[in-house]
């Protein structure tokens, strides 16, 4: 059995064909059945997002799957395949499960590390086992995507890092204050990007929040939102002392917050650390401010800054993670291959054990003067013919289980000898891998 | 080779080990690696533990006499702190910084000689044990303040400078670091004080003379006077952050001088010379 996927995502096509091809997640019964009636597909599952779609599929006969997969997308769609063929990418085998590995794991996102895209797989998981589609291969082939995508965000950093400017500034806050929860936050100036950084403190623990406006009205319904006060914009700089983190955006075509008065103003909090945050442009406090000890002054390149260098983290962190993809992908291949080998084996050596009785039943009926040592001797020759029969035959089969001519062996034996279709053994289902977290 | 220096071979052995994982762990960013260092590193003190035991059994003394003694129970008084903190701190980062100072130190012991040291009348006093384990406990968490203080001085150049490499994001925050050099200041001054005092009565019975400003004794009081300082401007004015760290970096380096350097430079009768004959 195969894994084969096709689909297409933001790095082949342009948001106007990723839309002409996705599917509604209302209507996901359709498509999946429609999936499974095509030849050569034993189970289906069908991932669609704003940046992809994807059709998965467990297959004998890879190469049909893929065109019929293809087939499917465009016709579904009612486009003529041979306008998307370019936008269109497939795998098969290793490749295939290396690719959903990469794609739950985040690391083919277009922010790579964004948490959300494992959410969308379990979702589109949930549809292929409400509507029974997914079966043995893929129940097991998506719990451990799970499983992989669970072991890459615990074991990297790829997403340990802001790569939005809000949350770029709580990060830094933290690895300023360490807990932010017990902290106060100005909000100077009303602005738009000042509301939503403050929105990112205030869900992150911070309670107190003072906003100043030079129209005081402006300033009281936004402090009403937080659950916070309004203070005059005349004795702002008042307040600074007591607050420990601000945000300010104010029009004011110079600065209002000098070197001096922050000098002052830390004076009078005992140099206790502050974190200025200058979203305006132009900008609302003197960059001299910076060289203040125990003050840190961002402005919004330097927070740009910061989700640059977060990025490139990300992506050094997601070297890392490729390799445990490629530690994993090993270890289900070798699942994937003894679900057919396993059975086989045991098939093939029942298959001659039964030869061995009955023809030892036989040689009995004919010969009753045998005597009980003479019987003995017969059944330990037959036994010792069956496993050395068997020997170079299983050996092989499992061998060979790793390689791409393994299933060649199998399905050769079985012709063979006459085996019949495997019936998967349930204790194949749970040895392999702990179990990821279930939704 | 008797038993106690065996022991210590192992100690040194285990410690270095440690350091490596520490190390290795904070610059391939893996969290596993810091545990198991930890684990190590708890490994490795209670063998060291045991060789400090062994070398008490093999001299009949605090095994704090010779300079090798001295740096293994500082040290072993390090790791041992660096433990304690971890209990409160858990910051991996800081074992990848104390642990290899603790190596150093233990290197520093295994070049030295370590004959047992000869019998002498003014080492037999139960307040040679008492003064010892108090400076040495005192020495460590002000060596741990001063990595901590370190540590701020690189995190804080990255956030001012807005420049974030790979120590950025492995480093904890300046307030967490700050906060290790206040409790230290704390802890590590009252041991100090205590040090000396009891420094000054075990000098009473063994030289008839509670203060001789002997080189040692006065690069003590300075690095006393220096930590009183520290103490003094944190709680009153306010001093913190990058001034703390280097207060605490400074006051370590006098420290050390004052171990090692009037030990192997100036002299005096607070010397492993005037203690073991060597």
């Amino acid at each position: 059995m195969h894994i084969v996927v096709v689909g297409l995502s933001h790095h082949t096509a342009p948001v106007e064909i990723r839309e002409r091809l996705a599917f509604a997640p209302t209507a996901m019964e359709k498509p999946l059945r429609q999936m499974l009636e095509l030849p050569a597909i034993a189970e289906a599952l069908l991932v669609s997002t704003c940046n992809r779609v994807e059709l998965y599929a467990a297959s004998k006969e890879p190469d049909t799957a893929v065109a019929a997969l293809r087939r499917f997308l465009a016709d579904y769609h009612g486009v003529p395949l041979d306008e998307i063929e370019q936008h269109l990418y497939d795998y098969q085998g290793e490749d295939a499960i290396r690719h959903l590995f990469r794609v739950s794991s985040s690391l083919d996102s277009m922010i790579i590390g964004e948490p959300q895209i494992l959410g969308q797989i379990k979702t589109a998981y949930g549809y292929a086992v409400e509507f029974k589609t997914a079966g043995l291969i893929l129940n097991r082939f998506l719990h451990k995507a799970f499983s992989v995508a669970k072991r890459v965000r615990t074991e990297t950093g790829i997403a340990s890092s802001a790569v939005s400017v809000s949350f770029a500034a709580v990060e830094l806050a933290r690895k300023i204050f360490d807990r932010i929860d017990d902290k106060a936050v100005m909000i100077i100036g009303a602005g738009e990007m000042c509301e939503l950084a403050a929105r990112h403190f205030v869900s992150n623990g911070v309670t107190r929040v003072l906003v100043t406006n030079r129209t005081f009205e402006r300033a009281e319904k936004l402090a009403a939102e937080f659950q916070g006060r309004a203070v005059p914009f005349e004795q702002f700089t008042e307040h600074l002392a007591s607050v420990d983190i601000v945000l300010t955006s104010t029009g004011a075509p110079t600065f209002i917050l000098g070197h001096k008065q922050m000098e002052e103003i830390l004076r009078r909090r005992k140099n206790r650390p502050m974190f200025l945050i200058d979203i305006a442009v132009p900008r609302d406090v003197d960059p001299k401010v910076n060289d203040l000890a125990n003050v840190y002054l961002y402005d919004v390149d330097d927070l740009q800054g910061v989700v640059q260098a977060n990025l490139k983290e990300r992506q050094k962190e997601a070297h890392r993670a490729e390799t445990i993809i490629a530690e994993e992908l090993g270890q289900f291949h070798v699942w994937l291959a003894n679900l057919e080998v396993k059975p086989t084996i045991i098939a093939l050596r029942k298959r001659f054990e039964e030869i061995g009785t009955q023809e030892v039943a036989k040689t009995f009926g004919n010969h009753k003067d045998l005597t009980d040592a003479q019987r003995k001797g017969i059944e330990a020759m037959t036994n010792a013919i069956v496993n050395k029969l068997l020997h170079r035959p299983i050996a092989l089969l499992k061998r060979t289980q790793n390689d791409t001519n393994g299933e060649d062996y199998v399905d050769t034996v079985r012709e063979l000898f006459d085996l019949p279709v495997p019936i998967v053994d349930e204790a194949l289902l749970e040895p392999l891998d702990d179990d990821p977290d279930n939704r | 080779m008797t038993l106690d220096i065996l022991l210590f071979k192992a100690t040194l052995l285990v410690y270095f080990i440690a350091t490596l994982l520490y190390l290795v762990g904070v610059i391939t960013r893996r969290e596993q690696l810091g545990k198991i260092a930890k684990w190590v590193l708890i490994g490795g003190f209670a063998v060291h533990c045991v060789t400090l035991g062994a070398r008490w059994l093999a001299t009949g003394l605090t095994p704090a006499a010779s300079l090798y003694e001295a740096l293994s129970f500082f040290a072993w008084a390090l790791v041992g702190t660096y433990l304690l903190f971890d209990l409160r701190y858990r910051i991996a980062v800081l074992g990848a910084f104390v642990c290899p100072l603790a190596l150093v130190l233990m290197i520093g012991g295994s070049a030295a000689p370590k004959q047992i040291p000869a019998a002498n009348p003014v080492l037999d006093s139960w307040w040679f044990p008492v003064h010892v384990t108090l400076a040495f406990l005192g020495y460590a968490v002000f060596a741990v303040a001063a990595m901590a203080g370190v540590m701020y001085l690189l995190q804080e150049r990255r956030v001012k400078a807005k420049k974030f490499s790979g120590l950025f994001y492995r480093l904890p925050s300046l307030d967490t670091l700050d906060s290790i050099n206040y409790k230290c200041l704390t802890f590590g001054f009252p041991l100090m004080t205590m040090g000396i005092i009891s420094g000054a009565i075990w000098g009473n019975s063994a030289w008839g003379g509670y203060w001789r400003w002997d080189p040692k004794e006065t690069g003590a009081l300075v690095v006393w006077f220096l930590y009183a300082a520290l103490l003094h401007g944190r709680l009153t004015v306010g001093w913190r952050g990058r001034r703390a760290a280097l207060f605490a970096i400074l006051g370590f380096l006098c420290l050390l001088f004052t171990f090692l350097g009037v030990n192997l430079l100036l002299g005096g009768q607070h010397t492993f010379k005037s203690f073991t004959g060597q």
